[in-house]
């Protein structure tokens, strides 16, 4: 364990030496990178410090980060919690009844491969720009995998069950809840973790929308002042709040299933 | 096993010309024709007969599971038309919901049936007692050895109080020490209870064991005939001695029947 721990030390600690080395040197990288553009590694880590707790810049992003994470989280919440809502109970039905797998994997199927970004000037045009637009397409992102991991898991349920659980007096209709549900918890939870990353990583598209606040809208903001340290920064804090928020979510299904069998 | 286990509703069973034909690419496969019986209120009845002969295809079609293609299937003066709580089923491979704890699956089926909490509590761990599990009550499946996997099925259909018991192969799985305190701990809860039972088995000294009447079944695809009842053996032994000559003698009649070759239905 501590030594998995410190054997993930020494390439990113070579990569921060890279980058401060470079950016000093103006190093000229393949596919035209100007390392001589980038921030220092270290103004990043004081911008960050500011952008966290002010003190030292005082400037319109100083101890901003608050905001913009609870703006930001607040719509990846939204969106991830409405695909779940939709991607679950979808996905149970999809997955076990050839009829309705029949009338929707078309539809899923075409729509699964267009990329966010291609929906956004739609999504401008359809929705206008603010809040809703943006958690629309945190949903349509994190959606996809979460139904395709609730098909996939609905559909590996051992027929013994069902029969166990019609035997002892369960509907068909029932069986959905008290043994697909249960018996799919696995899959269903890595349709959601992916589901959840994905959240993220439309974020900052997402937040193009026009919103106010948030860490995509900063970015895009510190972009327009040519403020390539907060560019970073903020790139920073949501692959921080990324992470955390996959540990998050295990923790809540550690909480809520305990010692129960139901995550492989 | 405690004095105030509660006892069946009792139902008898009624086949009636059953037969079974399932759809394979190659066209419709008779498993199973002609098999009529007729079993009685608190009865024991194994049934033996070699693999494909479609024993375990009639459990399935009086479980519910199957439907048959033709004939009269009735439990209880009612016909069979789908699986429920009347008919509990023990599997060979014991089918214990792996999310639930040893208690939740027993309770499982009292809870679907909506009574007060507290009874559904009183239920399963009564006849979780009654299969000697209490200290495991609160442990799941997986953390069980396969007989106390098996005692845990067999505690939760009879916490459904059902009229009618099937058990397909239920101790083919196990090693035999266990298989023989699972038997003995069988034969004292359908004495207690005395609900009726069909027992699907291969082995025959458990069938001659258990058993008040032993269906022998001969035939199946692969002899080019129908599975079907070729004999119904009563065992009339007051003394279950499984060394006993009287106990060979009817253990080597039912095998003889079993090793025939099928006549043709």
């Amino acid at each position: 364990m501590a030594r998995t721990v410190l054997l993930g030390l020494p390439v990113p600690i070579l990569f921060l030496l890279f980058w401060h080395v470079g950016r000093q040197q103006e190093w000229e990288l393949p596919f035209g990178i100007r390392m001589g553009f980038l921030p220092l590694p270290g103004d990043v880590a004081v911008s960050l410090w500011d952008y966290a707790f002010g003190g030292i810049n005082d400037d319109a992003f100083s101890q901003l980060l608050w905001t913009d994470l609870s703006a930001s989280a607040l719509r990846v919440v939204s969106g991830f919690a409405l695909a779940t809502a939709i991607g679950v109970p979808l996905g149970i039905v999809m997955g076990r009844f050839r009829t309705a797998f029949a009338l929707f994997d078309p539809i899923i199927n075409l729509f699964r491969p267009i990329p966010a970004t291609a929906w956004v000037p739609l999504v401008a045009l359809l929705i206008g720009y603010g809040d809703q637009a943006s958690i629309f397409l945190i949903t349509l992102s994190a959606f996809f995998p979460i139904v395709l991991g609730t098909i996939s898991g609905a559909r590996q349920v051992p027929e013994r069950l069902l029969e166990a659980a019609r035997m002892l007096g369960t509907s068909g209709a029932g069986t959905l809840l008290r043994v697909v549900l249960p018996a799919a918890a696995p899959s269903i939870v890595n349709g959601m973790r992916v589901g959840l990353g994905l959240a993220w990583v439309i974020l900052v598209l997402s937040e193009t929308t026009g919103v106010p606040t948030g860490l995509g809208s900063t970015i895009f903001l510190a972009r327009d002042v040519v403020r390539t340290d907060l560019i970073v920064v903020g790139m920073i804090c949501i692959a921080i709040a990324g992470f955390l928020s996959d540990r998050l979510l295990l923790l809540v299904f550690r909480l809520v299933f305990r010692d129960r069998p139901l995550i492989k | 096993m405690t004095a105030q286990m509660t006892t069946g509703r009792m139902a008898d069973v009624r086949l009636e010309s059953v037969s079974k034909a399932f759809e394979t690419p190659g066209g419709d496969v008779v498993a199973m024709a002609g098999v009529s019986l007729t079993i009685a209120s608190g009865e024991f009845v194994a049934v033996v007969g070699a693999s494909g002969c479609g024993k375990s295809t009639l459990l399935r079609i009086l479980a519910g599971f199957e439907r048959a293609t033709d004939g009269v299937v009735e439990v209880g003066g009612a016909p069979v038309t789908g699986p429920g709580p009347g008919r509990g089923v023990v599997f060979q491979d014991y089918g214990l919901f792996p999310w639930l704890t040893v208690r939740e699956n027993v309770a499982y089926g009292p809870a679907r049936k909506k009574l007060p909490k507290e009874e559904v509590h009183a239920v399963a761990d009564r006849f979780i007692a009654a299969v000697g599990l209490t200290r495991f009550a609160g442990k799941y499946p997986a953390q069980l050895s396969g007989g106390m996997q098996q005692r845990v099925a067999i505690a939760r259909v009879l916490a459904n109080d059902p009229s009618l018991l099937l058990m397909d192969e239920p101790f083919g799985a196990l090693d035999a020490l266990t298989r023989s305190d699972l038997q003995t701990e069988l034969k004292r809860i359908h004495a207690e209870t005395r609900t009726t039972v069909v027992f699907v088995t291969h082995s025959i000294e458990e069938a001659v064991y258990l058993a008040d009447r032993v269906v022998v079944m001969t035939g199946g695809a692969s002899h080019g005939v129908p599975g079907h009842v070729s004999r119904v053996v009563p065992v009339e032994l007051a003394d279950r001695d499984v060394t006993a000559p009287a106990f060979n003698a009817v253990k080597r009649e039912i095998a003889e029947l079993v090793h025939a070759a099928p006549a043709g239905v």
